[in-house]
C-alpha cells in the first residue's frame, strides 16, 4: 500500500506541475524556452523558502523530476555549501549539486548531435 | 478602414481559434504525471541496487537526459511533445531536448560555432537564470546567517 | 507603355503574357489536394543535398530550369530575372540561380515576392525593356523553421492559428505573345502595420496588407468583386482569410463569394494537419505557377486577382517586441485581352 501511495504522490505532483505548465503555454505568450527558465527560477526560490523539500518528500520523482526541482537541487547544493564553506560556497553551492545533470545534458547532447543527422520535417 | 490596432487586435482575436486546452492540459498532467512516476521508479530501483537516495536521485535525472537525448536523435521526441506539451517540456527531459535539438540543428555550421555554441541556445538561459537566482539565495543565506 | 492610374496601379496596355511556368514541391504539398498541376514533387525534400538552405537552392533552380524548358527558351533569351525568398539576404536565390548567367534583380517581399516578381517582369516587358522576363522564388519548412523559429527537432506544440510553411518553388517567363494569361494590370502594395506582434499568427499580420491593396485596386480601376472570377490572396490561411473578408466589408466590399487562398488551396487543411494553412513564399508561387495558370490559360477563370501576402519582419525585430509590418502585391490576370 505505501508503494503505491508513493507512486500516486509522484504522479500527481508531477502531472499538476506540468498541466501548470501547459496552462502558460496555451494562455500566456511565454515562450517554452521562458518558461523553462520560470520553473527553474521558482524552484530555487521555493526551495529557498523552503516549500519545496516537502513535496521532494511527499512527491519524490514528482517533484525532482521537473525543472523545478533542478532548481531546488540548486538551491539546496548553496545551502550545504556556504555552511560549509561560507563565502565560496555562495558561488560553487549551485554548480556541484547540478553538475551531474549539466554534464549529463552537454555530453549527451554534443554525442547524439555528432552521430545523428536532423531528420526531414517537410 | 481607419481601424486602430486595438480594435484590430480584438477582431484578431476573435478570428483566430484557441488551443484545446481541454485535450492539451489533461494530457500534459497524464504524460507528466507518467514520466515522473517512471523517475519515481528510476529512484526506487536504483536504491535498491544499492545507491544512497541522493545518488539514485542524480542517476535518475542523467538516465532521463539520455533518454530525451536519445529520442531527439531517433526524432521521436518531437513528435510525442506535439502530442504531450508541457508533459514533456517541464520535466528534465524538456532541458535535454532543448540541449540536443539546436545542437543537432545547427550541426551544419560547423561543430564549433554551429553544434558546440548553438547547444546552449535554449539551455544556456536555464543555466544562467538557475545559477544567478541560487548565487542571490546564497548570498542572502550568507549576509542572513541563515545557514 | 504602361500607365498609372489612380493611387499605386499600372495599366500594361499590351498585355504582356505568362509564356510558361513550372512549379515544384515537397512530399506534403504533392500530397495535397493540387498535386496534379505539379511539375515535379520531391518525396525527398533534401533533394539530395547537405543542408536545407542548398535543398531549397536546389528547388528555385528547378523551378527556373523546367519553367525555361517547357518553354523551349535558353538562359541567353531572358533578359532579366526578378528572384528572392524568406532566408536572410536571400540565399535560396542567390545560390540557386548563381549558375543560370541570367541578369538578376534581387527582391525581398517575403512571401509576396512572386507578385513582386511578377509585377516587375510584366511592366519591363510592357515598356519593351526586355523581350523575356522570368520571376521566381521559394520556401522549404525546414530552413524556414530553423531561421524564424525553433530547431526541427525540439519538442514544442503548434498553435492553432500558426500556419505551415510550404516546401515549394515556382517560376515563369514573360513576353509578348497571344496566348494567354495575359497580364492585366499591377497594384503595388504600400507597408501596413496593425499591431499584430504575434509571430504565429501571420494571417492576422498580413491580412490588413491585402484589403488595403485591393481597396485600392478596385478604388484605382473602378472595379467590384463581382468583376472577377477569382480574388485570391497569397497565404492568409484560414485566420487571415477570414479577417480580410470582415475588414473589405467595413469598407462596404464583400468579396466573399469569390475569394479564395493560396495557403487554403495547397493542403487539405483539416488532414494534413497545417493547422490555419500553408505560407512562406512558395505557397502562393506553386499555386499560381500550377492550378491557377492552367485554369486561366483554359480559360476556366477569366478574371484573376492575385494577392502575394508578405510579413516583413526579422528574427531580430520580432525579439526586439516589434509588431509585424506586411505588404502586399496585386496582379491582374486575365484569358482576354481587353
Amino acid at each position: 500500500m505505501e508503494i503505491f501511495k508513493e507512486y500516486f504522490w509522484a504522479f500527481l505532483v508531477g502531472g499538476i506541475l506540468c498541466a501548470i505548465g501547459q496552462v502558460l503555454i496555451d494562455y500566456t505568450k511565454l515562450t517554452p524556452a521562458r518558461i523553462l527558465v520560470s520553473y527553474v527560477v521558482a524552484g530555487v526560490i521555493l526551495g529557498g523558502i523552503g516549500v519545496y523539500e516537502p513535496l521532494v518528500k511527499l512527491a519524490g520523482g514528482g517533484a525532482t523530476v521537473p525543472l523545478t526541482g533542478f532548481g531546488y537541487l540548486l538551491a539546496k547544493g548553496v545551502k550545504e555549501a556556504v555552511a560549509e564553506k561560507g563565502l565560496l560556497g555562495i558561488l560553487t553551492g549551485g554548480f556541484t549539486s547540478a553538475s551531474a545533470g549539466i554534464a549529463a545534458a552537454i555530453f549527451f547532447g554534443f554525442l547524439v548531435a555528432l552521430i545523428f543527422k536532423p531528420k526531414d520535417k517537410a | 478602414m481607419k481601424l486602430t490596432p486595438a480594435e484590430y487586435s480584438e477582431m484578431a482575436k476573435k478570428a483566430s481559434p484557441g488551443t484545446k486546452s481541454y485535450k492539451t492540459i489533461p494530457i500534459a498532467f497524464l504524460i507528466g504525471g507518467l514520466i515522473c512516476m517512471a523517475g519515481e521508479g528510476l529512484i526506487n530501483l536504483y536504491q535498491y541496487l544499492g545507491m544512497d537516495q541522493e545518488t539514485a536521485g542524480a542517476v535518475t535525472s542523467v538516465t532521463l537526459i539520455f533518454l530525451a537525448a536519445l529520442l531527439t536523435g531517433l526524432d521521436l521526441y518531437n513528435s510525442i511533445a506535439r502530442f504531450a506539451g508541457a508533459g514533456t517540456l517541464v520535466p528534465i527531459t524538456g532541458f535535454s531536448n532543448g540541449v540536443v535539438s539546436p545542437a543537432l540543428e545547427f550541426k551544419s555550421e560547423g561543430l564549433v560555432l554551429g553544434l558546440g555554441a548553438k547547444l546552449f541556445v535554449i539551455a544556456g538561459p536555464v543555466i544562467v537564470y538557475g545559477i544567478s537566482a541560487s548565487i542571490v539565495y546564497g548570498l542572502i543565506l550568507y549576509l542572513f546567517k541563515l545557514y | 507603355m504602361s500607365q498609372k492610374i489612380g493611387r499605386s496601379t499600372l495599366v500594361l496596355d499590351t498585355f504582356p503574357s505568362i509564356m510558361s511556368y513550372a512549379s515544384v514541391v515537397g512530399k506534403k504539398e504533392g500530397e495535397g489536394p493540387l498535386a496534379r498541376y505539379f511539375d515535379a514533387i520531391f518525396d525527398d525534400t533534401t533533394l539530395g543535398e547537405k543542408t536545407w538552405e542548398k535543398s531549397e537552392s536546389r528547388m528555385q533552380k528547378e523551378a527556373v530550369s523546367r519553367a525555361l524548358e517547357k518553354g523551349g527558351y535558353a538562359t541567353m533569351q531572358i533578359d532579366y530575372i526578378f528572384a528572392g525568398d524568406l532566408l536572410n539576404q536571400c540565399i535560396s536565390s542567390h545560390y540557386g540561380l548563381r549558375d543560370l548567367n541570367i541578369p538578376f534583380y534581387g527582391l525581398y517581399g517575403a512571401c509576396s515576392t512572386m507578385a513582386e516578381g511578377l509585377s516587375l517582369a510584366s511592366v519591363f516587358v510592357d515598356n519593351n525593356l526586355a523581350g523575356f522576363t522570368m520571376a521566381a522564388t521559394s520556401s522549404h519548412f525546414c530552413s524556414a523553421e530553423r531561421q524564424f523559429r525553433l530547431p526541427l527537432e525540439y519538442g514544442g506544440q503548434r498553435t492553432p492559428t500558426s500556419q505551415w510553411t510550404a516546401t515549394a518553388a515556382g517560376s515563369l517567363v514573360v513576353g509578348k505573345s497571344a496566348r494567354p494569361p495575359f497580364v492585366k494590370a499591377v497594384c503595388g502594395g504600400t507597408i501596413t502595420d496593425l499591431g499584430i506582434k504575434d509571430i504565429n499568427n501571420m494571417g492576422a499580420a498580413m491580412a490588413p496588407a491585402a484589403a488595403q491593396t485591393i481597396k485600392t485596386y478596385l478604388e484605382d480601376s473602378h472595379t467590384g468583386p463581382q468583376d472577377y472570377d477569382l480574388i485570391v490572396t497569397g497565404d492568409l490561411g484560414l485566420v487571415g482569410s477570414e479577417l480580410l473578408i470582415d475588414l473589405l466589408k467595413r469598407d462596404g466590399i464583400d468579396i466573399s463569394g469569390v475569394h479564395n487562398d493560396c495557403g487554403k488551396m495547397l493542403y487539405d487543411v483539416e488532414a494534413q494537419d497545417v493547422h490555419a494553412g500553408g505560407s512562406g513564399a512558395g505557397c502562393s508561387a506553386s499555386v499560381l505557377c500550377s492550378y491557377l495558370l492552367k485554369k486561366i490559360e483554359d480559360g476556366a477563370l477569366k478574371n484573376v486577382l492575385f494577392i502575394a501576402t508578405g510579413a516583413l519582419m526579422s528574427t531580430t525585430s520580432f525579439q526586439q517586441g516589434e509588431s509585424i509590418p506586411s505588404i502586399a502585391h496585386l496582379v491582374h490576370l486575365t484569358y482576354n485581352r481587353e
